[in-house]
This record gives structure tokens, sequence and C-alpha cells, in this order.
């Protein structure tokens, strides 16, 4: 049962980003990518990461995609934007250089208890043993709140950064509050000669 | 005191400077929308001095880290004297940085509290840069700062440009990060651990996975040359460096450029050292073509800040030369440098403001013609970092120079010695040709540089980043001392020293 759910989510998963590279419209793109990570996120449920998979959905494929989905439907209406999503050969070597690198890590990875990666990360059983332990959200926000607490807080900042920077970018349009606001490129000449008078 | 990092307050004191800067930071955001201070434009001075006590704060709380020691180095936050060293110039930067950026925010109406708040919190960011022991802290910082730089590029609603180079930056930035963020998580396949430390003990001992390593060292190497604006990385430098507010120029150039380059040396010397000799290669031609093509490209300049935007990208080669050389002479002359070059290219672009007008007005070449004479202290000044800038016996660049060559001579990088000094030698064309300008060419009316707004408290800091340059210059071992205490707290460079003869 789990095997054949999980053929069907990772079936839907690939097609379905083959499907945003191939489509024809941008909206189009962008609902198969929602299609794409909604089935990631039923991988997840079916290795048992049941808060993964309730924040993939939230976050990604709600979140974040009606973000794009209001961007692309605001700006550019009536654009059109078959001749920008044209596919062309130079996309080919891409494909294969992304292919080459996915080969390299299942080699690397393939049935590979001894590799690098699970001498500090414990692997699969310690994975189980935290989540018999702690519960599925318990065994995220231990690390993220101990191990990981120095990059939690630094995205804090930066998130404030980016909010402060979106908005000083965004209210260039309004009007200054200022009472009237010289206007900032005048003549040298004019301002020395107030400059002289004060 | 000693920090062993087995509590989280160990975290707390790890970060003193930095937590001091944020508080700083967000303090200066609210001044910036308090209504007192926002109805009156003439108030921006005083947000502007809250930010400079900020980073006076953030420098004291530096000194006093001297005193905080650290066991092992298994921690996300280094506590050693490199970072400390790499603080000094992060935030006298951001110092000087402040204080060329007060009249031109007044003058230009942007919107100061915002303006401020993003330049410490992009301080913040490469701070935390500097102090990174593990790469997701280093990609962490390396955001904060950029996506404040990216605001701050495009914060000046008068000029076209500004908004056009601030996304241009954006965009090709992000690029730059995706390569990184994807190098990071192939060298965490190759390695099991993003920590630098454990990252060097698998690379060291060969077990990390040759062919995802390699690609992950060179996507990160991709990621760090876009930051420094190492050629053929470089492209949105003159773009960018021009269109941004001349301040923020001076701020990116000096700042962002000295924090990108200690990151780089942290990882590439610490944790890549075992891979020196599969590296290098890729770097010398970085160094190279970094400083062969932009000094080439910078003598055919008009305007002033393309011509420094070229400058920086030829300061970036030289810099690489010691990551290339991965020695403890070239590391402590590289932060040597990083320390002159900050102070001497903030210092010339205050004189950019200066003569702009404290906006974009004058900024070719030839809007230079008789500033010296009209200004005889303003043109001296611009004289000392611009001799500096090319290096001339008797300032702190020619010494920078010196230190970067003797780490070149240590790993025998000889025809890369050869191209630093002729480079160097092409490079006096177009500095001298501005000096030339300046005191040689007769202005077109006589009274055009009568009056300059340069506020009393520029001119201070011009005057303490000319008479630093110098003393640099005829005194150099006191700060070279520092520098040589500070690398070697980093234990690195095995792997070159045992692959050169």
């Amino acid at each position: 049962m789990v095997e054949f759910l999980f053929i069907v989510f990772a079936v839907v998963a690939v097609g379905s980003a083959a499907g945003v590279v191939l489509a024809r419209s941008p909206v189009g793109s962008l609902l198969f990518m929602v299609a794409s990570l909604a089935s990631v996120a039923a991988l997840y449920v079916l290795l048992e990461a049941h808060f993964l998979a309730a924040i993939q959905v939230m976050v990604y494929a709600g979140a974040i995609m009606v973000l794009f989905l209001f961007v692309i439907m605001l700006l550019n209406l009536g654009h059109d934007y078959r001749r920008d999503l044209r596919l062309t050969l130079t996309a080919l070597p891409l494909f294969a250089l992304t292919g080459g690198i996915a080969a390299l890590l299942i080699l690397r990875f393939r049935g590979a208890e001894q590799a690098p990666i699970y001498r500090f990360f414990g692997g699969g059983d310690a994975i189980d043993a935290a989540l018999a332990e702690q519960g599925a959200v318990g065994a995220i926000a231990h690390p993220l709140f101990t191990d990981y607490l120095v990059p939690f807080e630094i995205t804090g900042i930066l998130l404030l950064v980016a909010i402060v920077g979106a908005m000083a970018l965004a209210k260039r349009h309004v009007d200054d509050p200022v009472p009237a606001p010289a206007p900032p490129a005048e003549p040298l000449a004019a301002l020395d000669a107030s400059a002289e008078e004060g | 005191m000693e920090l062993d990092f087995s509590s989280q307050g160990h975290y707390l004191v790890a970060f003193v400077p930095e937590l001091i800067l944020t508080a700083l930071g967000m303090l200066v955001l609210i001044a910036g929308v308090s209504r007192r201070l926002a109805r009156d434009p003439e108030r921006s001075f005083d947000i502007g001095w809250l930010a400079l006590a900020g980073v006076l704060l953030a420098a004291f709380a530096n000194g006093w880290m001297y005193g905080v020691h650290e066991v092992g180095t298994q921690a996300m936050i280094a506590v050693d004297r490199f970072r400390l060293f790499a603080n000094w110039v992060l935030l006298g930067s951001a110092g000087l940085a402040v204080v060329m950026s007060m009249a031109y925010v007044d003058r230009q109406r942007l919107q100061a509290g915002e303006y401020y708040g993003l330049l410490l919190f992009s301080t913040v960011g490469m701070m935390v840069m500097a102090a990174a022991r593990d790469l997701i802290v280093i990609f962490l910082g390396l955001e904060l700062m950029s996506i404040a730089v990216y605001a701050m590029t495009a914060l000046n609603r008068a000029e076209r440009r500004s908004a056009e180079a601030g996304l241009k930056y954006f965009i090709l930035g992000a690029f730059a990060t995706g390569f990184f963020l994807y190098g990071i998580a192939l060298v965490y396949g190759a390695t099991g651990s993003t920590n630098i430390a454990r990252i060097a003990v698998e690379v060291g001992s060969g077990s990390a996975q040759p062919a995802l390593l390699a690609l992950g060292v060179g996507l990160m190497l991709v990621g760090f040359a876009f930051k420094v604006g190492a050629v053929p990385f470089h492209m949105w430098t003159p773009d960018v460096y021009e269109g941004a507010p001349t301040p923020v120029t001076a701020f990116m150039s000096a700042g962002v450029k000295a924090a990108a380059f200690v990151a780089f040396l942290r990882v590439f010397t610490v944790a890549f050292d075992g891979v020196w000799d599969r590296w290098w290669t890729i770097v010398w031609w970085l160094a190279a073509l970094s400083m062969v093509a932009a000094n080439l490209l910078a003598l055919a300049q008009l305007n002033v800040k393309r011509m420094l935007a070229y400058s920086s990208i030829a300061h970036a080669g030289y810099l690489l030369v010691a990551i290339v050389a991965a020695n403890q002479a070239a590391a402590a002359g590289m932060l040597f440098y990083l320390l002159v070059y900050a102070v001497m290219n903030v210092g010339a672009f205050g004189i950019v403001l200066i003569v702009a007008n404290q906006g974009e007005d004058r900024l070719l070449i030839e809007d230079y013609a008789g500033f010296g004479q009209q200004q005889p202290l303003l043109g001296v000044l611009l004289t000392i970092f611009l001799l500096s800038l090319a290096g001339f016996p008797g300032t702190g660049g020619f010494m920078g120079k010196i230190y970067l060559l003797q780490g070149a001579m240590g790993a025998h990088l000889v025809w890369l010695s050869v191209v630093l000094v002729l480079t160097t030698v092409v490079s006096y064309g177009y500095y001298l040709r501005l000096a030339w300008y300046m005191w040689m060419s007769e202005a077109p009316t006589p009274d055009v540089f009568h009056q300059v707004r340069a506020p009393i408290s520029m001119r201070i800091a011009l005057l303490a980043a000319a008479a630093l340059i110098l003393y640099l210059g005829v005194f150099p071992d006191a700060a070279l001392e520092m520098a040589r205490a500070s690398v070697d707290a980093l234990t690195a460079f095995g792997g070159s020293a045992a692959a050169t003869p």
C-alpha cells in the first residue's frame, strides 16, 4: 500500500515538475508547481514526517504560490508570455548537468551507511529514535532551538531587514509627510544664496 | 572569561558587539518613524549621530571581546582574534560611511531611519560573516548584509539609475546566492557537516567524496567571487557602483568586500585547506584576470564612480593573491590591506561626495578641474587617498602591497607577483590623471568650488582617515603585528605549506 502510494505521488511530483517547465502560460506553470509541491507533501506523510508535510502545504503550496499568482496576475496584465517561455536548445546542457549531479548524489548515497553524512547525523535510526521520543514537532523544534539557535536568531534579523527594505522601497512614490519638501537636485547657486541669507 | 558554548548564554556573550549593533539598529528605525523626528527633515543628522553612537558602542564591545576566550573550535561562532580584527575593519568602514552619509541623506531627503537602520543591520551581517564557523551562519550573514545593501542601493528616489542599479544588483546577487547555497549543499553532501572545523577534518583525511567536493568548492568559489567582484564575475560592479547613492557605494566597496574576503579566507584556507592544490589555480586566474582587466578598463573611464568601481575590482585582484598564497604572511597582509583599503576608499568616495555637491551632479573626471586650487585642503586629502590607492611609497597602500607581495613570494607565486607589480604601475595612470585634473587644469569658472557642502564632522573624518593612511604607511609595524597575531588564531594553511616546497 505504502509503495503504491509512493509511486503515485512520486510520478505526480516529477510529472508536474516537468509540467512547470513545459507549460505554455505562467499561470499553468504555477498550478503545476502547486501540484508538485503538494505531492511532495504527501511523500513527507509517507515518511512519517507529518509536521513537515503540514508546513510544506501551508507555506509552499499555500502562501508562497498564492503570492506568485498575485504577482503574475497584477504585473504585466495582457502581456503575452508565450515567447518568453520558449524552450530552447541551450536548456539541454543544463538538464544534462543537473541530471549528472543527481546521478552522482544517488551513486554516493545508495545504501551507503558509512557515508560521511551519517557520521555526524546518525541516519534513519537516529531519526526514528527522535520521533519516538519527542514526536514530529519536537524532533524539529529541539535542534532548532538548541544546536541551530544561532542561525535561527539571525534569520529573525534577516526577515526584519527584508521587511524594512521592502517597505522603504515601496514607500518611494508616496508623497513625503515632510512639510514643503525641497526638490532634491536644485542648482547649487540657489541653495548657496539661501544658505548665505540664513 | 572562558566560553565553551555548553550553555546558550555563552552565545549571548560571543555575540555582544553584534547584539549591540542590532539593538541600536532597531532604535534608529524607531527614531526614523517617530513623529517628532520625522516631521523635521533637519533631524536626519540626529539619526545619523545615533547610528554613529551604535557603531562606537559596538567597537567598544569589540575591544572588550579581547578578554573573552573560547575553548575548542566546534562552535558555530568563532571568538578568535581573526574575527575581532575583521570587526575593526568592518566597524571602521561603517562608522566612516555614516559620517560621510549625513549631508547626503539630508540633502537628498532620503528616509534617514531606514537608511541608517539598514546600514547598521548590514554591518551586523558582515560581522556575522567574519565570526561564522559554520557554512549556514556564513550564508545567513551574507544574505543579511546583501539584502540590506540591495535596498540601500535603490533608496534614492530622485535618481532613476539608483532604482535600476538596485534591481540589477538584487537579481544578479540572488543568482550568485543560488550558486553559493548549492555549493554549501554539495559540500555538506560530500563531508556530512556544515561546520568548518569538521569539514577541514573530512577534507584533510581524504574521506570526502572528491567529485561532490570539487563541485561544491567550485560553486562556493563562484558565490564568493561575485561578492568580492572578481573578473569574470564583476559585470554588476561598475553599473551598481555608479547608480547607487555615493555614500552607499563607499560603504559597499569597503564593507561588503572586506566581509566577503574575510569569510572567503576562513572557508578556503581552513575548511578546504586539504584540497588547496586543486583550487589554487582557479583563484590564481581570477586574481590575474581581475588585476589586468580592471586596471586596463579603469584607464578608459570618464566617470569617477565607474573608475573607482574598476579600481575596486583591481583591488579584489590584489587581495585574491593572498588567498592563492594561503600562508601566514599573505593572510596577515590581507587583513592589513583590508584595513587600509577600507579607510582610503571611503575617504576617496567622501571627496567624490563633496565634489558631486552631496548629490549625483559632478561625477566626470573633467569636473575636478581646478578643485585642488580652490580647495587646497580637500585637494591634498584626495591626493593622499589616490596615491595610497595606487600604492605610492609612504602611504598605507604601499605597505599593504609590500606585505601581499611578501606572502606571494613565500608561496613562490613569481608570475602573480610580477602581474601585481606591473598592473600597479598601470593603475598610476588613472589615479594620477584625476590628481592632474584637480591641480593642473583651470576651472571653467573661477568660483565653482568656492563653496562646497562639507560639514565639519565630515572634514574631521576625512582628516583622520588621511592621517591613519599616512601613519600606516610610515609606521606599519603595530598594525601588522596585530594582523599576524590575528591570523595565528586560524590554525590553517597546512595544505598549502605541504604543497609548496
